[in-house]
């Protein structure tokens, strides 16, 4: 029978009558003790990629909620995608423990600033952290910006803040990244393929 | 990777070196257990430690840390005394037979043109000889003591079993046992993958350790077939993609050399950029390279780039230097860098010396930390006992700390090792007020830009015509992003034999890059990447598993850079008449009229045999290098050196040459060279490693990570262990020359003492994993101890070997 995982647990927890179980060369019994414990069978299946190693194995998210905009998920289960043609359906001792990373303790949940000199973090907000760093960025920049090299050559650049790039986000936050810092005339880039 | 995971299953021989997939790369790892159960290929395992893929291996052959060189040369060597090399491949498909010129030499260690003082090269003499039609010049019989493969045999010729030996610590009948199971591979119909990860590349001679594998896939004809190539088995999932979109100084994405202070003008950078064939006939495809960054500079600033400014050229920053993560920290550290970002990086604990990067932060105006994460950079300034040592009062640095989403709370696209460029979707929301890089990043931007609008400023220019189309400008989408990346036409793109029919209409998306122009009339913000949406949608969500040839190609699922290619130079598993040189394993074949079989021909479709059209079509010669000419810093062939801090007191291979002792061409900052240690003070070799349980700085947050690992520890041998009366369990300090870090002591049977030159030579090996911050034990940073050098072309850290001294704590 052609069905996929998902139609699958949608069928079984379904609890349909005992005819289309059977279609599919199950006793009804079994079946439907098997259902009604099965979480999965009402969570939303997302597709993702471990974040971890290069082997990029393919990961199904099972979350609470159906995606609307007024219900907040809340993601219950991770595990390897079987149809991902590398990893087929595996995942090693550190893609297990990815619900864990998601949703640790030290996950930092909203903008804070050290103040020069002090002790402890302080909360601000978006708006305050944006500006205070806008303004650090355009007074470095004005101050620092070469515009000319020692020869007269056109040079345009702002060496004197840096930036480490992630590995760990998507191409297209990569992109964007590298495309703002490069107009910025930003030279001490980096990213972890170096190192 | 050439080839990519799946096709690791169709070797006959895996051979790891310079990496550990059974414990790094678990679920990839798989497809070299999948080539022994069902190929009945070998796996041979060389590693200083006999790690857990060594204990899966059919062979496994201890090496000292830090003497890859040695070993490899020693198999170039032994292919070559043993005439164990796929003769046809090498004379058609590499340049064995180009004439070097006559200037060029070696001597006691060092090549021609070195200056001890600026510790580089003149490589004026680092290159073919050259025949009056422009081409270089060969000798088809390889005879001439000037051509490329009798310079290459001379060279190796010294790395004999007993030298190897000598070097490496490896017993010699286990050296030429592994040279064996390599030689096999030679046979026309006979293959060996090679997987490496850090453990090549973190060493001050990192990119002469994958030269040197370079070097033996191409004597043995390996390149390009199914079950062959070199596997680059990296770090984060998304490593490959970020390094693909050039998120480093030196190029802009597609890996387009980056303008410099030596190219004055549009016209001169393009002309140094764009490489003419070297011999008659080859596609020499980096031609290309006008149309891929005029393309790059339309994505960019759009309208503002005309041939009038010269698509904006002096928009784009020109490189003063170097710049890489240890030249920015070592800026740092003397107090020239103001402020800093560190988006999803945790420097303090990944880049050597942690004393000096702490020293660095401190100096800085503002530090901005991007991540989903409470990482240890973010608290450099924090007290953490003994494990972070420091005084706040005393660090004037501000530090913002911005909360960012992860991989299951955003959309776009990671690209494996593999080249495969995947689709994700996003599953959950990031808890409290965490944005996205990407909204981050337009955040900063737009509000800088409104002040260079509002206030004007320093060569506003560059940011207030920036290409900024993006539906909601705060969010740009992964989807719009992506389509920037592929390319479009701006307008009509015509067919240059015959300009009345319309390949691509203004506005559609390009099909590939083969019709990027150079005149302005297309836009890509990542050639390498065009054809991932084309026309007709996103081809990196593709889900089609299916698998016709048996090969695993997959070409239906995601779509893998370039053009959906998946095994690179796919040309040479052919033979020059385009036969495959095993139809068993048939990537690519001649049909008589074009180019076909089981992948995207990385060959022009219609190119005749009998026209000589040479696979690696990237090269300005046609063919793979043997010889590498003035491409890499410390030679055109590889050789060995050693650690700058070895257990030894000169390099055997050059005994009275202090010069040649480590990397004369390597980078080391003044202070740097100063805090290497000896082996008077710190006899033991040290090398940093990961654990199957946790990856990198990260899971070290994770809940359940933390249960399986708990706790930073230091494995060293039986024997060593004996010596110093330290039992399993103990707490033991381990100082370097930078600093000293203590960890539970793991007393093994995988780490056995070494006999080399003459001297037992004990190994260390330290985790990385742990830190002040997590749900791990506090423990210390282990690049507490790393020397702050690299390799001399990338600057990749020398993390893998480094010496240290241990007592009880």
């Amino acid at each position: 029978m052609n069905m996929n995982r998902r139609q699958f647990f949608k069928v079984c927890s379904a609890g349909l009558g005992g005819s289309s179980i059977a279609l599919m060369g199950f006793s009804p019994t079994a079946a439907l003790a098997e259902v009604r414990t099965f979480k999965l069978a009402r969570a939303t299946e997302t597709r993702n990629i471990c974040p971890y190693c290069s082997v990029s194995c393919g990961v199904l998210i099972y979350s609470t909620g159906d995606k609307s905009k007024n219900s907040q998920s809340e993601i219950i289960h991770i595990e390897g995608d079987p149809d991902n043609p590398v990893n087929r359906g595996t995942l090693c001792p550190k893609g297990a423990g990815l619900r864990d990373m998601i949703q640790s303790e030290n996950r930092l949940k909203w903008p804070e600033v050290r103040e020069a000199g002090a002790s402890e973090w302080k909360r601000i907000s978006w708006n305050e952290a944006f500006d205070r760093i806008a303004k650090h960025m355009k007074a470095d920049r004005d101050a620092n910006f070469v515009a000319q090299n020692a020869d007269g050559l056109t040079v345009n650049r702002w060496p004197t803040t840096g930036f480490l790039v992630s590995s760990a986000s998507q191409n297209e936050a990569g992109y964007l990244t590298v495309k703002t810092l490069r107009a910025l005339g930003i030279t001490s880039l980096d990213t972890q393929a170096r190192i | 990777m050439t080839n990519h995971w799946v096709d690791i299953k169709n070797a006959d021989l895996v051979f790891v070196m310079g990496g550990n997939p059974a414990e790094a790369h678990p679920c990839g790892f798989k497809w070299a257990i999948e080539a022994k159960k069902n190929r009945k290929a070998k796996l041979v395992v060389v590693d200083p430690r006999f790690n857990r893929t060594a204990s899966v291996a059919d062979y496994y052959a201890p090496i000292r840390s830090g003497s890859d060189i040695a070993f490899l040369g020693g198999v170039i060597n032994y292919l070559l005394s043993n005439d164990k090399i796929h003769h046809e491949y090498v004379k058609a498909y590499t340049n064995a037979s180009f004439l070097i010129d006559g200037g060029f030499g070696f001597e006691d260690g060092i090549f021609t043109g070195y200056n001890e003082e600026k510790r580089s090269y003149d490589k004026s003499t680092w290159k073919y000889q050259m025949g009056d039609d422009g081409f270089a010049k060969v000798d088809e019989t390889l005879q001439d003591p000037r051509c490329a493969f009798q310079m290459m045999k001379a060279h190796y010729s010294r790395y004999t079993p007993e030298m190897v030996s000598q070097v490496c610590g490896t017993p010699k009948d286990a050296f030429l046992k592994v040279c064996e199971y390599i030689a096999s591979t030679a046979a026309a119909d006979k293959t060996m993958t090679s997987l490496y990860a850090l453990g090549w590349t973190e060493h001050s001679v990192g990119s002469q350790n994958i030269r040197c594998m370079a070097i033996i896939q191409q004597l043995l004809g390996n390149m390009g077939m199914a079950g062959g190539g070199i596997g680059a088995l990296r770090g984060h999932a998304n490593v490959q993609g970020i390094t693909d979109m050039c998120a480093y100084a030196q190029n802009l994405p597609g890996y387009l050399k980056a303008p410099t202070d030596a190219d004055k003008d549009r016209a001169s950078y393009l002309a140094s950029r764009t490489p003419k064939a070297l011999r008659p006939n080859q596609m020499n495809f980096p031609q290309n390279f006008p149309k891929w960054f005029t393309s790059l500079c339309k994505a960019w600033w759009g309208d503002a780039a005309t041939a009038e400014n010269d698509f904006a050229y002096d928009y784009l920053p020109k490189l003063g230097g170097a710049s890489d993560t240890l030249s920015i920290f070592n800026a740092m550290y003397e107090g020239k860098i103001n402020g800093f970002f560190c988006q999803g990086f945790n420097p303090l604990a990944s880049v050597p010396n942690k004393r000096k990067v702490g020293d660095g932060l401190a100096k800085l105006k503002y530090l901005v930390i991007i991540d989903p994460l409470a990482t240890d950079t973010s608290e450099f300034w924090k007290p953490h006992g003994e494990f972070n040592d420091v005084k706040p009062a005393e660090i004037q640095t501000e530090v913002f700390r911005l909360p960012t989403s992860l991989f299951a709370e955003t959309s776009g696209t990671f690209t494996n090792s593999g080249r495969v460029i995947q689709w994700r979707w996003k599953a959950a929301e990031a808890p409290g007020d965490s944005k996205d890089d990407t909204e981050i990043i337009a955040n900063l931007f737009l509000r800088l830009k409104a002040m260079y609008a509002k206030e004007g400023g320093a060569f506003a220019d560059p940011i207030l015509k920036l290409t900024w189309n993006y539906t909601q400008p705060l969010k740009p989408s992964s989807e719009e992003l992506l389509r920037e990346i592929n390319g479009k036409a701006i307008s009509d793109v015509l067919d240059p034999k015959d300009p009345t029919k319309v390949l691509v209409k203004a506005g559609e998306q390009l099909p590939s890059f083969a019709f990027l122009r150079d005149d302005g009339s297309t836009a890509c913000g990542n050639w390498i990447y065009s054809g991932v949406w084309p026309q007709a949608g996103n081809l990196s969500a593709r889900r089609d598993n299916s698998d016709p040839s048996g090969l695993g190609q997959t070409l239906n699922w995601g779509f893998a850079w370039p053009v959906n290619r998946r095994i690179l130079y796919n040309r040479a598993s052919a033979d020059p008449s385009g036969k495959p040189w095993d139809a068993k394993r048939t990537v690519l074949k001649w049909t008589g009229s074009a180019w076909a079989g089981n992948d995207i021909p990385d060959m022009r479709p219609n190119a005749a045999p009998e026209e000589m059209v040479m696979p690696f079509i990237m090269n300005p010669e046609g063919v793979a290098r043997l010889f590498a000419r003035d491409m890499l810093a410390e030679g055109p062939f590889p050789e060995h050196y050693e650690p700058f801090e070895s257990p030894l007191d000169n390099n055997p291979m050059h005994p009275n040459n202090p010069k040649a002792k480590s990397n004369p061409a390597a980078r080391v900052y003044k202070g740097d060279m100063e805090a290497f240690g000896t082996a008077k003070d710190f006899p033991y070799v040290a090398t940093t490693y990961r654990l199957t349980e946790h990856f990198h700085y990260w899971t070290k947050q994770s809940r359940i990570n933390a249960i399986m690992q708990p706790e930073q520890f230091v494995e060293i041998g039986e024997e060593l262990a004996k010596e110093k009366g330290i039992v399993a369990g103990d707490r033991i300090k381990i100082r370097s020359n930078r600093g000293f870090i203590k960890a539970v002591a793991v007393v093994t049977k995988r780490i056995k003492a070494l006999d080399v030159d003459g001297k037992k030579v004990h190994t260390v090996g330290i985790p990385i994993h742990f830190g002040f911050k997590g749900a791990t034990k506090p423990g210390f940073i282990t690049n507490t101890l790393t020397p702050f050098v690299g390799d001399a072309n990338v600057q990749t850290p020398e993390f893998k070997a480094f010496l240290v001294n241990i007592e009880k704590a």
